[in-house]
């Protein structure tokens, strides 16, 4: 075990943050990719999509200016900014499913070795589940990248060889970022981009439950990222 | 010409019969239209089947058609953790769920009000949703086959009508009720105002009145509960 911290949820999220370019259009899950808005690099426009029916979603609106009918996919009141659209929800995932969007970044349970992609349930749990606009835009994303925590909270590794949960959907994710690792999808399988600072390949392998591909040195992840 | 415009969301509601199968309209506490399902549960019709997003939050929106036991059948994307009556009645075995993933339940309302008999589409392959439906390999893809979905009524909110019934909507109120009212044999909507036919520019106009039957003016009741 590497005496060096993890990633905090928002050191998660400014890495995350480091993928997007001038002018994307992308859509964010629940989770830690809420938090990605909030560290948008210096210097470029990215056009928020959110399945309920905008593109060009702004940051949340201040108190008292709050409009209602103007929120985001978990119901917060938030803003858009110039040159965004209202559509209806058909549209809104037609853009999604149909690759429309540059990029999605969606929150996750488990991520297979195979790009197989788990978030949505985890068995046994209590009540009926829901699905949610996941499996649409986890189907048809053009890049997909899924934040989330390596490890779940009683320790198991969420980087699996197979998803033993119910899918989201097939062979569908691109790169992950956690809080120990940036970690490509392959034909080859699981291909470690960088680590955390003070983390070695070794140590993040542990934490991993499918074979991590080592190229030569690893970068740590960036500090701009921190 | 045949009048639309109803004097009241319980005169709009009142010919819906038990076992009647419902879209309701609304996400994320936006655009739901709950004068109608508060005037539906007031009528009293039970066994429904609800076609929705989600399940109400607490006795807002759906909560309270839940909470009153007037719901058997639910087709829903994510029926929510925080729906509280919902799920009681979930666990306890006096509710059918079907979960259907959000952007193809649009589009199954739309191939419903198409005139389209079933589409095939990637989403849902390999996970439980694809279990007894045709699954189909297109251009190398694993698909999955959707049937339309269909409903007697649509319950919507629109934040204009005219009183021919062409709507337009206000910001992400608009979600699923577009979607709807093409796919109900009846759509009933609420909206904030009614104006009268020609005052809405045709540019503009969302919903075309054909898919639209009945009308009533009721400010909305905005559920600003926080799950």
């Amino acid at each position: 075990m590497s005496s060096a911290p993890k990633l905090t949820r928002e050191q998660v999220a400014a890495r995350a943050a480091l993928e997007l370019r001038d002018g994307d259009c992308v859509n964010l899950g629940w989770g830690i990719p809420n938090l990605i808005s909030d560290f948008v690099p210096a210097g470029i426009t990215v056009y928020f999509h959110s399945e309920n029916g905008i593109l060009g979603m702004g940051p949340r609106a201040r108190p008292g200016e709050e409009d209602y009918d103007v929120v985001d996919a978990m119901k917060v009141p938030v803003t858009v900014i110039p040159g965004a659209s209202y559509f209806d929800q058909g549209m809104a995932h037609l853009m999604a499913r149909g690759g429309h969007l540059n990029v999605s970044i969606l929150g996750g349970l488990q991520v297979a070795e195979n790009g197989d992609f788990a978030n949505w349930k985890i068995p046994g749990s209590k009540g009926s589940g829901g699905i949610g606009g996941a499996m649409d835009i986890a189907t048809g994303a053009r890049r997909l990248i899924v934040c989330m925590e390596h490890t779940s909270k009683d320790g198991a590794p969420k980087l699996v060889r197979r998803c033993t949960y119910p899918l989201t959907a097939v062979a569908c994710v691109h790169r992950v970022v956690t809080d120990l690792a940036v970690v490509d999808v392959t034909p080859e399988g699981f291909l470690l981009a960088e680590v955390a600072p003070g983390w070695t390949p070794e140590e993040v392998q542990k934490h991993t439950e499918a074979r991590l591909i080592v190229r030569g040195r690893v970068p740590e992840i960036s500090p701009a990222a921190r | 010409m045949r009048e639309k415009v109803y004097p009241s969301a319980d005169a709009a509601v009142a010919d819906i019969r038990p076992g009647a199968r419902i879209f309701f309209g609304g996400f994320g506490g936006a655009g739901f239209p709950n004068n109608l399902i508060q005037a539906l549960d007031r009528q009293g019709a039970g066994e429904l089947t609800a076609i929705t997003n989600n399940c109400g939050s607490a006795d807002g929106e759906l909560g309270i058609l839940f909470k009153h036991d007037r719901i058997r059948n639910v087709i829903a994307s994510f029926p929510g953790p925080h729906a509280r009556h919902f799920q009681e009645r979930f666990a306890e075995g006096k509710i059918r769920l079907e979960l259907v993933p959000q952007g193809i339940l649009c589009e199954r309302m739309r191939a419903a009000g198409a005139g389209i008999q079933g589409f095939y589409s990637a989403v849902g392959a390999g996970t439980p949703v694809a279990e007894g439906r045709e699954e189909r390999v297109i251009n190398g893809r694993r698909t999955v086959l959707y049937e339309p979905l269909a409903a007697q009524y649509a319950m919507i909110k629109a934040w204009k009508a005219d009183e021919l019934g062409n709507l337009i909507y206000r910001k992400t109120a608009r979600n699923f009720n577009p979607l709807m009212a093409v796919a109900a044999e009846t759509t009933i909507v609420e909206v904030d105002e009614v104006v009268p036919v020609g005052a809405l520019d045709p540019e503009a106009v969302v919903t075309p009145f054909v898919f639209v039957h009945r009308i009533v003016q009721a400010k909305g009741i905005h559920n600003v509960v926080r799950a």
